[in-house]
């Protein structure tokens, strides 16, 4: 039985389509990455799957238990991490542990124990009885984690678990997480629109775009599928470049984006003194070349055909009109 | 059960760790009963009471703390939906009965306090302790007033997207509930309309209970206010946890 399956899952809002008839099946111990940019349907997806919101169509189970039918069994297997906060403040890191094990019925001697276990393993013990608005936005986070272990759950979700945090602390994260993973073989859905996070965790991805998956497999394969090397191209007119690359025989494919043109192709080392060359013969300005090994930005240029950034100011204003439409 | 008791340890912790909003909320009700009860003793006389105005609105301002703290109370569960809180509690395998129930026994429990605080602070001013019956009566009416408005107060934050609404709520809820309830004037000297008003505000009840309670007399009879606001709070409650069955975060 999979930890995860999800059959032809939407979601609507009032006609827009949040999350477009998505499928995938998520191994037990796996770190499962649902890769996109702001507003392309994660929280949404991640919201059906935790039972906090009800679908439109399709259907999923979680643990094996129905997430339409069988909430509270649901319920009972995950832990979650929301994307915005959701601890009380005023209350201790102790008191705000305590609370969620009465929430989930944990007997009084082992929810002591497991407290106490927990805020060790994400380094809180000498904070323990400090009211959690003198906390930090990574102490925050790895208590919030620590929380939704308590009860130990099956599977756990982590909506954009390192968002706004300092990238030293995202490090650290990072490894509490794989930590988590191996040592207590849970299962991981996270969200996220960091792509070093994605490759760095996860064993699967799915990269998902304006609600639906668009490219699914393990990070390295993603990378395979691009193939070969990599050179981006700085030049104000990749246009008449991209013509005349497009005629050498090695060259696997190109992708014009703004002043940039990427290039496809095997061995780069040894062809990246014929593009100059060409390039100078037709008096085309370079402006700066790299050549890189495909990393997980170039697949989502690759499959998208644009850069996440860029897809996030796009959905920007898409989004703020869907926020304005939750409120009323 | 534990989980109601969870909630509920978490309303009590949080209002005893917030001592700006203990004295806070003694404000308003001692200032009533200050200015009211000083500034309005000599001139007025309340008919076949036996009591002087001090004595005859220390219930009104013990039902008016309660009634304040508890839509309050009730109220507060936007707070737990905008900082997110909320979200912890209904991703758990509860029922929403079950947190409403917390909550509202939280607020309630809350009020309660409160109200004892004012009570305390008038025997100092004029109120006397006359019998412990009167005085266990008097709790049973404040318990009940608690209740009733906290489920109240849910009821209307289960509808409430943030705190923009909030002036309206103090000014079209709150204070039509209080200044209509006889807790500062005698309901029977009122023309007959108003005094209709006054028999459909259910605060008019609870401050005839608690003014039975204290003075050993009242305009309504202790069983008829009991049983109409122990009903109106049955009423409440259903209410409120109906709304917020359906509220989304």
């Amino acid at each position: 039985m999979p930890a995860i399956e999800v059959e032809n899952l939407t979601k609507e809002f009032n006609g827009l389509t949040a999350v477009d008839n998505i499928s995938f099946t998520i191994e037990k111990g796996e770190i499962f990455g649902l890769l996109g940019p702001n507003g392309a349907g994660k929280t949404t997806t991640i919201s059906m799957l935790s039972t906090m919101l009800d679908l439109t169509s399709g259907k999923a189970s979680v643990n094996g238990f129905d997430i339409t039918n069988n909430k509270d069994e649901v319920r009972k297997s995950i832990g979650i991490v929301f994307q915005d906060q959701s601890l009380d403040e005023e209350l201790t890191a102790y008191e705000n542990m305590d609370f969620h094990g009465r929430l989930y019925r944990i007997p009084k001697e082992i929810r002591q124990k497991k407290i106490r276990e927990l805020l060790q393993l994400v380094g809180l013990e000498d904070r323990k009885d400090d009211l959690v608005k003198t906390f930090s936005g990574g102490m925050r986070r790895r208590l919030e984690i620590a929380r939704g272990l308590l009860h130990e759950p099956k599977i756990l979700f982590l909506d954009e678990p390192t968002l706004g945090l300092d990238p030293q602390t995202r490090n650290h994260l990072w490894q509490y997480i794989k930590k988590l993973n191996e040592e207590k073989n849970i299962t991981i859905i996270l969200t996220t629109h960091y792509m070093e996070e994605a490759d760095k965790l996860c064993n699967t991805m799915a990269i998902i775009d304006k609600g639906k998956i668009i490219a699914l497999n393990t990070p390295g394969r993603l990378k395979e599928e691009i193939g070969g090397d990599i050179i981006t191209i700085e030049s104000p007119n990749t246009d008449k470049l991209a013509v005349y690359l497009k005629q050498l025989p090695w060259i696997k494919s190109t992708q014009k984006h703004n002043n940039h043109l990427t290039i496809n192709l095997q061995n780069a080392e040894k062809h990246v003194a014929d593009i100059v060359r060409l390039s100078e013969k037709n008096k085309i300005d370079i402006l700066s070349i790299s050549i890189h090994k495909p990393t997980l930005e170039d697949v989502f240029l690759h499959v998208t055909g644009k850069t996440i950034r860029e897809e996030e100011a796009s959905t920007k204003d898409n989004m703020r009109l869907r926020r304005r439409m939750w409120r009323r | 059960m534990d989980i109601v008791y969870a909630i509920w340890l978490r309303n009590i912790k949080r209002y005893l760790r917030s001592k700006s909003r203990i004295i806070g909320s003694l404000g308003m009700p001692l200032f009533f009963l200050l200015i009211l009860g000083f500034g309005l003793n000599s001139v007025v006389d309340i008919p076949g009471m036996g009591q002087d105005y001090v004595g005859f609105i220390i219930p009104g301002i013990v039902a008016m703390s309660v009634l304040f703290t508890s839509i309050f109370s009730g109220i507060q569960i936007i707070w737990d939906k905008q900082f997110g809180f909320l979200k912890e509690t209904l991703v758990a395998p509860v029922s929403r009965m079950e947190i409403m129930l917390g909550q509202t026994l939280g607020g309630a429990t809350t009020a309660f306090i409160q109200g004892i605080i004012i009570l305390t602070l008038s025997l100092f001013i004029g109120a006397s302790i006359t019998n412990l019956i009167g005085f266990l009566i008097a709790f049973l009416f404040m318990l009940l007033i608690g209740l009733c408005f906290t489920a109240l107060g849910i009821a209307i934050a289960s509808k409430m997207e943030d705190m923009h609404g909030f002036q309206l709520i103090m000014n079209f809820v709150i204070f039509p509930i209080f200044g209509l309830s006889g807790a500062i004037f005698p309901i029977d000297s009122l023309p007959s309309w108003l005094k209709t008003v006054t028999l459909l505000d259910p605060l008019t009840y609870g401050v005839e209970g608690i003014r039975y309670g204290l003075l050993g007399t009242s305009h309504i009879s202790p069983l008829v206010s009991g049983s109409v606001l122990g009903s109106i709070t049955l009423v409440m409650i259903i209410l409120g946890a109906y709304l917020f069955r359906k509220t989304k975060v």
